[in-house]
């Protein structure tokens, strides 16, 4: 068998060179639909960073005992589970961002992100591989919502996360917190990484 | 069959992790659920002023330093044998004058259950604001229920007629545009409008003073701790 990547360079790989949202294309769902601002964005990753980690964890645990055709079902059934807490804790405390967030939140549990991994990692390797990955992956996909949000909120407002950081004088681009905006920004941003990749390849070579 | 084979069997994980995490899920809502209710109630509160004097007057009142009584009371509406529960909250000018009632009403969407805040005049005669609650109709379709620019289509309708949705534009009196691409969803709304307003407006009566407010022959319970509550 090839090596098997170690738990950090697991963890390492997540955040940029297999970037859930830039190189894998996951989760693109929350990433298109909560990035107008950037305090949603960042709740959105805090609420994955949490259901990724605790479903990794859970799933590498009982990974013995899954039965090959029964584990999409575990996987379904604990990755609810914990978007179900979540969803509670941010109505009980954050009430106005759960209400901002609205269904986006129950559905983290059909964020494609999770189940990759609890599929290709957390069901096959240890506990501290699995929550060195589940961590990598969640910061990877963080950065890719805030990275998103931030274009979008300074572009659309003229203001990140409440402060003016272009001159008053900026018309907004409204169209850049509607969901058009989403799509461009995504869009820009994944040929522009593609873009540098094909460079750093160009070097290399 | 062997008993290694049987489906039960094979599933113990499945079950098991259900019973575990069906059990946490239960503890964590009996922990939160109140909080979350409290910040409902909360949230009501707030929004009681402006579904009842409107954004102007509210933000009159509360630059003066001024705050509304609101009292709430549980109205019963038995119709074909079903007993349905309306939460209503009266409301005072810190003079004593009764401005108007906001009930809370709840009923089927497209996706889930609807929660909506009415306002009403005081005798019940008009709609003076909507407000939503909570709802988890499609994002970018059925959620701009909750927009101020088609709710507020609902201020100063009549409850003498039933309020019926139009599409494609051009709302007549008593009638509500539909949202395009959701009609399920407006029809929703207006539907529990439509019901609420039946059911409760006949049971709303002008009364003075809070403090003078003896049981009116409707109230069946009163809340002793939000008596006080003041937006």
């Amino acid at each position: 068998m090839a090596d098997q990547p170690t738990a950090t360079e697991r963890f390492v790989q997540g955040i940029l060179p297999e970037n859930p949202v830039y190189r894998q294309l996951l989760g693109l769902c929350a990433t298109l639909a909560v990035t107008n601002g950037m305090k949603p964005a960042l709740t959105m990753a805090v609420c994955v960073a949490f259901v990724l980690v605790c479903a990794n964890v859970v799933i590498s645990l009982i990974r013995n005992l899954l039965k090959p055709h029964l584990r999409i079902v575990v996987f379904t059934l604990t990755i609810a589970t914990f978007v179900t807490v979540a969803d509670r804790v941010l109505a009980a405390y954050m009430f106005q961002m759960s209400k901002t967030l609205g269904p986006y939140i129950p559905l983290i549990i059909v964020n494609c992100l999770i189940i990759c991994r609890c599929e290709v990692c957390a069901s096959k390797q240890n506990v501290v591989i699995a929550a060195a990955d589940a961590l990598g992956q969640s910061i990877g996909f963080g950065l890719a919502l805030a990275s998103i949000a931030a274009i979008r909120e300074i572009l659309g407002t003229g203001m990140l996360m409440g402060f003016r950081v272009l001159p008053s004088f900026w018309p907004d681009w409204v169209i850049m917190v509607l969901p058009p905006g989403a799509f461009i920004t995504l869009g820009l941003l994944l040929g522009l990484v593609n873009y540098i990749d094909f460079k750093r390849e160009q070097t290399r070579n | 069959m062997s008993l290694k084979n049987s489906n039960l069997v094979q599933a113990w994980l499945v079950l098991l992790l259900a019973t575990l995490f069906g059990t946490a899920l239960a503890g964590i809502q009996a922990k939160l659920g109140p909080v979350i209710e409290a910040n409902k109630v909360k949230e009501t509160m707030a929004k009681i002023p402006v579904l009842v004097l409107g954004e102007d007057l509210s933000a009159e009142l509360a630059a003066d330093n001024q705050s509304l009584t609101i009292k709430s009371r549980v109205i019963d509406v038995k119709k074909n044998g079903i007993t349905k529960f309306y939460t209503v909250y009266d409301v005072w000018l810190p003079e004593g004058k009764m401005v108007g009632h906001v009930v809370k009403a709840d009923g089927q969407g497209y996706a889930d259950k609807i929660e909506l805040l009415v306002g009403l005049d005081a005798q019940g005669k008009h709609i003076t604001g909507l407000f939503v609650l909570d709802q988890k109709e499609t994002p970018g379709l059925g959620a701009k229920i909750m927009e101020d620019a088609w709710r507020g289509q609902f201020k100063e309708k009549s409850t003498e007629k039933t309020l019926s949705v139009v599409k494609g534009g051009g709302a007549k009196e008593d009638e509500i545009d539909a949202i395009s691409g959701a009609t399920i969803s407006s029809r929703s709304v207006t539907g529990i409008v439509n019901t609420t307003v039946a059911n409760v407006a006949s049971q709303l009566q002008v009364t003075d003073n809070p403090a003078s407010n003896s049981k009116t022959p409707a109230v069946q319970t009163e809340d002793p701790g939000k008596n006080k509550e003041h937006s």
